[in-house]
């Protein structure tokens, strides 16, 4: 009993992380039964990756610029004209793929240096800065394509955009097994790195999940993982930049954790000024924040380009709306300190499978937009409005204290008596 | 002339768990300029508050009445429609407007709702011209100095016909020119039959415009002196602001001072905005090891502006001076570069300043030294919840763990806080900016015993207060500062509340 209660209350303290999981599947569910099984088609299911990778890759950035109190306006358009560097570099230059693809990256990091020092360094608000980039890039994009789109790219850049991990077993099976040992893997991995986690917890004495939340919550994900590899095996295997994506998250997860430069992003977020105080380089972090941005909007307008086999003067357009919006429905705070990657992935996913599913029923684009608005506005609003309520239930229960107490000096005349050491009186 | 045109009776007004002011009384009379003195926190700005109605009515007891009429105000513009208007220390204007539509602002001389420019502009020229400010009335009020700006907002309270007109600490922003300006048109506007109440800190300046002092301490009036009475001497009102009983709230310590850590000289720093303005003023101190030195000051003395700027240039602008480590000048021109050499400063406000609200424990603990958790190029977290735990245990700071949110933490245990991750950068000298504002008594008590402690263990600690029993309680040494200058520097044995607010209200040539 006692047990289901802690659960519950743990449940409602999270509000936020668990509702935002419960959405995503929700949504599933919802467009499962509205598209008669075709969402989670093992097709349609590869497909749902591959065509919502560059958001992926584009809202790991994102994620890190808003946790800074920044945003980036600028991203579709760099992505798009990175693509269209690529198909000067590789079609029109006749560059090879491993050649062409360092150096896209390396334009994307100077691009995001670009920003980053005006934002960084002269101080300007990052919102003008990546409003005029958004049109620098733009332009640069139709400048360099000289307002034709062009096609086609060479076999290896085209596989990070729809190519496929090899069959290992050629083709004779009805599952492809490297997906599998993949999956399985990856999946034993997680669960054994959760129980390590959540040993450590206790050791330290650190609040713990309950365990029953725990353990549904990790059998759950595993299971989820089987699921997706079972289906992505089931019809051509692991799509290339699945992995890509996969070795970012793991990357840019234990980045945010556990690097020095991770923190520093959290704190300057958190709280500038304390920050500053500290002794962190507020300007060098925000610095590194935009050249890494740039990089990873780089490598999603390669992956973009690939799948698309050509490179276009409206490529990228839109994007940053879908990596700003995966970001916030997946717990950024607009303020900025609040925020993972991990949060983001959801994120993007809910807004991925609302795209693919609307797209099947043949909803058109006017309907899709509005609902994308809206499941945004309601996914920050709850946010808001859960942040709201706690907050006067906690001032209710500090004013309830403070009845109790006898009235005392400063700030703390909330705190019962008896937590309060005895003043010694010192003979001075 | 001796008509009470304002009297305050009985005023109490409570925070939660804080008598503010308790049965306060103020009897001003018509035509007087009357000062109010009191240390820092003494209950002055809160009864001008009530008296403005920025506390309704029915949020204290007591009676306020104004030209013999009971007055019950509910909000500022209640009692401005009486004439009695409140001039904060912190000015209200719109630094984008032009003069002219600051001193109409929420009074705007329109005519079916528009704006009538011309009579705008000519009644404010008129209103400039009695404050004796020679500046156009469609001027921003941002390319006036600060002084000026002081002006505008006495002619914007002149606009409203005022016959009580409240400053509230009108000169702590202004320099000695300004001040002097200002002084005479409160003398001027006194002609007129204004009635003035000014708050300040500085007595000469009271002694030269003021008819009548009240002194409050601790929430309650203390004494009203008044010319006729004889002279008002600055001992006096000394003697009335810090005249309290001393508890004995300070953990017993045995000092061992050892070398000099830290030597501070010809330090000078100028406001970031108003450059014209010195705001520490060639101030040399320095403190040894084991030793907890003060700086006593009163508002506007610039100890933290002085502080603030040693530690990584992080105030003012056309910093001079030099700092001195071990006897070996050090650069202390980034905050970085500060907390490498050992120095470490923890600000008056937490909140704002001090810690990452949003985050845990263990996160604000290792905020400044992040680096020292660094293990093969990955922050050891095991390694920080170990030391979070470890400053949770000796610091006594009540939390379910350190993976609590500081933001919901009281006071005290946020100001622990503070302490600890200051301590986890492993300091020499640590300088504590009013390290128990707004912490309760035993709170405090702890305080006091991490300071004692750190000094024992060899740390050379300046401490920063606007409480003088705390100062004297815990520190060997004080210096004191006056309008940016140290004006003092006294050993704990010769020092006395008095001695240092002789110090602290001293003006040096």
């Amino acid at each position: 009993m006692s047990a289901l209660r802690e659960s519950l209350g743990f449940l409602t303290s999270r509000l936020r992380q668990v509702g935002i999981f419960v959405a995503l599947i929700l949504i599933v569910l919802l467009f499962q039964i509205l598209t008669d099984g075709i969402l989670l088609q093992p097709q349609n299911v590869t497909n749902l990756v591959v065509q919502n990778s560059y958001i992926l890759i584009l809202a790991i950035g994102m994620v890190m610029v808003i946790i800074a109190g920044h945003i980036d306006l600028s991203v579709g358009s760099v992505a798009g004209f990175i693509g269209a560097v690529a198909g000067v570099m590789i079609v029109h230059w006749g560059w090879d793929w491993w050649l062409a693809i360092p150096a896209c990256l390396l334009v994307g990091a100077l691009v995001g240096a670009w920003q980053g020092y005006w934002i960084a360094y002269v101080g300007i608000p990052a919102f003008i800065v990546t409003l005029a980039g958004m049109l620098i890039f733009r332009g640069l994009t139709l400048i360099v394509l000289q307002n034709q789109q062009i096609t086609p790219f060479p076999g290896e850049l085209r596989a990070l955009g729809g190519g496929f991990l090899p069959d290992i077993s050629g083709g004779t099976s009805v599952l492809e097994w490297l997906t599998v040992i993949l999956g399985v893997g990856a999946t034993l991995a997680l669960v054994i790195q959760a129980v390590k986690e959540r040993r450590i917890r206790k050791k330290f004495e650190l609040e713990n999940e309950p365990m029953a939340w725990f353990a549904t919550k990790t059998a759950f994900i595993a299971l989820l993982m089987l699921t997706i590899t079972f289906l992505l095996a089931s019809y051509r295997g692991t799509p290339i930049v699945l992995i890509v994506l996969a070795v970012l998250v793991i990357v840019y997860t234990a980045l945010m954790n556990n690097s020095v430069f991770g923190r520093h992003t959290y704190a300057l977020g958190g709280n500038l000024h304390a920050a500053e105080l500290s002794g962190i380089k507020t300007k060098v972090v925000t610095f590194r924040l935009f050249v890494n941005m740039g990089v990873l909007a780089a490598l999603a307008g390669l992956v973009f380009t690939a799948r698309l086999n050509s490179a276009q003067p409206a490529g990228g357009t839109g994007f940053e709306l879908d990596a700003i919006a995966a970001a916030f429905i997946g717990g950024a705070a607009v303020t900025g300190g609040i925020g993972t990657v991990a949060g983001a992935m959801i994120g993007g996913l809910i807004m991925g499978v609302l795209n693919n599913g609307m797209s099947i029923l043949g909803l058109g684009t006017d309907y899709q937009q509005l609902i994308k608005g809206l499941v945004l506005l309601l996914a920050v609003g709850f946010d808001i409005f859960n942040k709201n309520r706690s907050g006067k239930g906690g001032d209710s229960i500090i004013k309830r204290l403070k009845l109790k107490s006898p009235p005392a000096a400063g700030d703390d005349a909330g705190k019962p008596a008896d937590e309060r050491p005895v003043p010694v009186a010192a003979g001075n | 002339m001796n008509t009470p045109i304002l009297q305050m009776r009985g005023i109490t007004k409570t925070f939660p768990g804080v008598k503010a002011l308790q049965d306060v009384t103020l009897q001003v009379n018509r035509g007087e300029v009357h000062a109010i003195c009191g240390e820092n926190g003494a209950g002055k700005s809160t009864l001008m508050k009530v008296l403005s109605g920025v506390y309704p009515h029915s949020s204290f007891d007591g009676q306020i009445l104004f030209e013999t009429e009971p007055c019950e105000f509910s909000s500022i513009s209640d009692s401005e429609k009486r004439g009695i208007v409140i001039i904060h220390q912190e000015l209200a204007l719109s630094p984008y407007l032009s003069i002219a539509e600051n001193i109409y602002l929420g009074n705007e001389q329109a005519h079916r709702g528009w704006v009538d420019w011309r009579k705008t502009n000519l009644e404010a020229a008129k209103l400039l011209a009695r404050v004796g400010l020679s500046e156009n009335p469609v001027t921003p009020v941002q390319q006036i100095s600060v002084g000026k700006q002081q002006l505008v907002e006495i002619a914007k309270a002149l606009s409203k016909e005022v016959k009580l007109l409240i400053l509230d600490e009108p000169t702590a922003a202004l320099n000695d020119e300004d001040s002097g300006h200002l002084l005479d048109l409160i003398l001027h506007l006194k002609g007129q039959g204004v009635t003035c109440i000014i708050i300040s800190h500085k007595l000469n300046e009271i002694r030269k415009i003021a008819d009548a002092v009240t002194i409050i301490r601790d929430g309650k009036t203390i004494e009203t002196l008044r010319l006729g009475d004889g002279e008002i001497t600055q001992e006096r009102i000394i003697r009335g602001m810090v005249g309290r009983d001393l508890e004995s709230l300070y953990p017993d310590r045995d000092p061992q001072i050892g070398e000099e850590v830290l030597r501070i000289e010809d330090w000078s720093v100028r406001h970031p905005q108003d450059h014209s303005r010195m705001v520490v003023n060639n101030a040399s101190l320095n403190v040894r090891k084991g030793e907890v030195v003060g700086l006593a000051g009163l508002m506007g003395a610039g100890r933290t502006e002085l502080a603030m700027s040693v530690f990584g240039r992080s105030y003012g602008t056309a910093t001079s001076g030099k700092v001195f480590k071990h006897g070996t000048e050090i650069n202390t021109g980034t905050v970085s570069a500060a907390i490498k050499h050992g120095i470490a400063y923890a600000t008056e406000d937490r909140k704002l300043y001090g810690l990452n609200l949003i985050e845990d424990i263990k996160r604000n603990v290792s905020m400044a030294a992040l680096r020292k958790l660094v293990k093969g190029g990955w922050v050891d977290k095991n390694q920080e919840t170990l030391v979070a735990n470890s400053y949770r245990k000796d610091m006594n700071i009540k939390a379910p763990s350190v993976a609590a949110i500081t933001g919901k933490l009281s006071g005290g245990n946020q100001q622990k806080v503070v302490l600890s991750k200051w301590m986890f950068s492993d300091p020499d000298v640590l300088i504590l900016d009013e390290p128990t504002r707004g912490i309760d008594v035993g709170a405090k008590f702890e305080i006091y015993t991490i300071i004692a402690k750190l000094a024992a263990e060899g740390k050379a600690v300046i401490v920063i207060s606007s409480e003088l029993p705390e100062l004297l309680g815990i520190c060997d040494r004080i210096y004191t500062l006056s309008a940016g200058h140290v004006t003092g520097e006294v050993p704990i044995a010769e020092a006395s509340q008095e001695t240092l607010m002789h110090y602290m209200t001293k003006e040096k040539e």
